[in-house]
Order: structure tokens, then C-alpha cells, then sequence
């Protein structure tokens, strides 16, 4: 019973998250904190921390440590499926539709000037996470590093993140950091 | 077969995309570099859909790519890709997670990562622009032609709209999204 009331509440916090990121704060704090009483905001928080510092999509590595919380193992992969389900349902029905309808030349018109708004939205998340990720040199270095080496090169980013994980560590073990 | 590789595929993007729904973006990239299973073009197309539809934002991308890829198997098994080592890797850490928190390797692991993560979307972001604001068949057009104007212009105004202009700058993604698509139907995009 546990698992299914998991598997519908994320569900409804999958249909009401548009966008992801901050935006879910509100609707988990709604459903898991005052709704269901699964966590409190502080463990929310905790969670969500954790979440984003973690690879993944953030909604996904939040709803599995709730789930987690409220029903161990089975719980967390109960949670998961749920906040992913509206995605799949939402997204196939819409790339079904607009596969019929790209070759009209009004769709290709919105989306030529969708793809600009696109690039503005990329440039205004990258703008954001600047400010937490580039605080000193040595991090600037590394984010110039690998923007270059990604333009000019066909490398994995996986090859980048490794490399970056290691020398993370490196440069804090020479006293590197915020200088 | 193909959908072993998709699942495959999705589970490395789950694995290693630090920060995020757009730190995805990167991976889907190199994956349909690699694979030829959709153009730079579709997938620009695809963030935006995923961003004016509900569901987290990376697992939106997931489903779509794998729809278009392979119909709606593919939908599915992309998106349990991608979530398959969030799912692993956060039931471990859910065990430790105080020490997970204060632990000093981790967080010189993740000072590292952070500007990695945010060069690889810049990078991605960069390639969706060239296809943007570039003409391409623009030889012997000389500099002016090779800028797609109405593209350069609706960019500067967005620009400023979404970052100068305080009661916008709250608005959600869909709303410029929905009015870009306005004005490229009624401009001629």
C-alpha cells in the first residue's frame, strides 16, 4: 500500500514539475512535507542538496531518497517510477503528434525562433550555476579547459568528468583551492 | 538490439551527468554525434519540448530521444537508463548520508566536477547556437549574410527580457518559449 501511495504521490509531483530544478522545492515541500508528513523541509533540503551534487536528474535522486526513507529499498524504486511515469506518458503522446505535424512550414517557422529562446534559456542556466562553480582560478581554469577541448575535440564528456573528479582531488591535495 | 544500446547509452548519461536535467545535454549530444540517431537540430527541438512540458527536464530529453529512436520502447527504455544508477547510487548513499555530506574526498571530487559540468553544457549550448544564428548556405554572402538576422535580434530580446526586466525574469521557461513560437510564425522564421 505504502509503495503504490509512493509510486501516485510522485506521480502528481512528475505532472506539476515543470522544468525541474528549484521549481520542484514548492511542490515536494506541498506533497512530501505537508501533504504525506514523509520528511520534514530540513530533510527535504538535505536531500535535495545531496541530489544535485549527485549524477542524475535532481527530481530522480530526490524521490529516491524519499522513498528510501519511507520504505527502504523497494520504497525508493517505487518513487523513482512514479516521478518519471508523467514524463513518459506526456512526452511520447506530444513526439507522436508533432512527428506528423513537422513538415508543416508554420511548426518549422516556431520552432527556427523556439530554438533561440532555447539558446537564451541554455546561456541563463549556465549563467546561474556559474556563480557556485567557478569561485577561484583553479576552477576557471577548468572551465575553460574543458569548453575548448569539447569544441574543437569529439571527446566523451564521461573522459572530461573522470579527469575533472581526479583532478578535483589533486588540486585540493596542493592546497590549490581558492587561490 | 537497439534498445540494449539505448538503455546502455542512457545508464553512462545517468552515471556521469553531474548537476542536473541540462547536464544531459552534453551526452545526448555526443550520443547523436555518434550514432546518427537524430541531428543537433532535432535535439534542440527536443530541449525545447522538454522544457514546456511537465517532468523534470532530463528525464523529459530521455523519453524523447528514445521515442525518436526507437518508438515507444525506446521511450521506456531510455528513461530506465537514465534513472537505473541514480536509483543505485542514491540507495547507497542513503545509508551514510551524514558522512556523505562532511566527507572531504567527495567534496574535492565535486569542486572539480562543477566547472567541468557547466563547460560541457556552455560547449552544447555553443553548437545549438551555431545552428541558430549561422546560416547555412551562406557561401559567398559575405559576414552579413552569414548571421541570420531575425534570429540575432529575437535572441537580444530575450536576452533582455529574461535577465533585465525583474516581473519577467520569474516567468517560467514555457512562457518566452510559447511567444517564440509566435513570432516565428508570424515573422517567417
Amino acid at each position: 500500500m505504502k509503495l503504490l501511495s509512493l509510486f501516485l504521490s510522485f506521480a502528481r509531483v512528475g505532472v506539476l514539475t515543470f522544468g525541474g530544478g528549484y521549481a520542484m522545492i514548492p511542490i515536494l515541500e506541498r506533497e512530501i512535507v505537508d501533504r504525506q508528513g514523509w520528511a520534514s523541509s530540513e530533510e527535504l533540503m538535505d536531500y535535495y542538496a545531496v541530489g544535485q551534487c549527485t549524477p542524475g536528474v535532481i527530481a530522480v535522486n530526490t524521490a529516491t531518497f524519499i522513498g528510501y526513507k519511507v520504505a527502504g529499498n523497494l520504497g525508493g524504486v517505487a518513487a523513482t517510477l512514479g516521478v518519471v511515469f508523467p514524463s513518459l506518458v506526456i512526452i511520447t503522446l506530444i513526439a507522436g503528434i508533432l512527428t506528423n505535424f513537422a513538415d508543416i512550414p508554420a511548426v518549422k517557422s516556431a520552432f527556427s525562433a523556439i530554438r533561440v529562446c532555447v539558446c537564451v534559456l541554455i546561456f541563463n542556466a549556465v549563467l546561474k550555476l556559474w556563480k557556485s562553480a567557478v569561485k577561484d582560478r583553479p576552477a576557471l581554469v577548468i572551465f575553460i579547459l574543458v569548453l575548448g577541448l569539447s569544441m574543437f575535440f569529439n571527446i566523451s564528456p564521461v573522459v572530461f568528468v573522470l579527469f575533472c573528479g581526479a583532478a578535483g582531488i589533486a588540486l585540493t591535495r596542493l592546497g590549490l583551492r581558492g587561490k | 538490439m537497439i534498445l540494449l544500446r539505448l538503455f546502455w547509452e542512457f545508464f553512462k548519461t545517468g552515471l556521469f551527468a553531474v548537476g542536473g536535467g541540462m547536464a544531459t545535454l552534453p551526452f545526448l549530444r555526443d550520443i547523436g554525434i555518434r550514432t546518427g540517431w537524430f541531428t543537433q537540430q532535432k535535439l534542440a527541438d527536443m530541449i525545447a519540448v522538454s522544457e514546456s512540458t511537465p517532468g523534470p527536464i532530463g528525464v523529459n530529453m530521455a523519453t524523447y530521444v528514445g521515442f525518436e529512436t526507437a518508438g515507444v520502447p525506446g521511450a521506456v527504455v531510455a528513461t530506465l537508463g537514465l534513472i537505473c544508477p541514480s536509483i543505485i547510487i542514491i540507495l547507497l548513499i542513503a545509508r551514510v548520508l551524514k558522512q556523505f555530506r562532511s566527507n572531504q574526498t567527495v567534496d574535492a571530487v565535486f569542486y572539480g566536477l562543477r566547472p567541468c559540468s557547466i563547460a560541457l553544457i556552455a560547449a552544447a549550448g555553443l553548437m545549438v547556437a551555431k545552428l541558430t544564428f549561422l546560416n547555412s548556405d551562406s557561401a559567398g554572402a559575405g559576414i552579413a549574410g552569414l548571421l541570420n538576422w531575425k534570429a540575432v535580434l529575437l535572441g537580444a530580446v530575450l536576452l533582455v527580457l529574461t535577465r533585465r526586466i525583474k516581473p519577467l525574469k520569474k516567468l517560467h521557461p514555457v512562457v518566452f518559449i510559447a511567444a517564440s513560437a509566435v513570432v516565428g510564425i508570424v515573422f517567417a522564421f
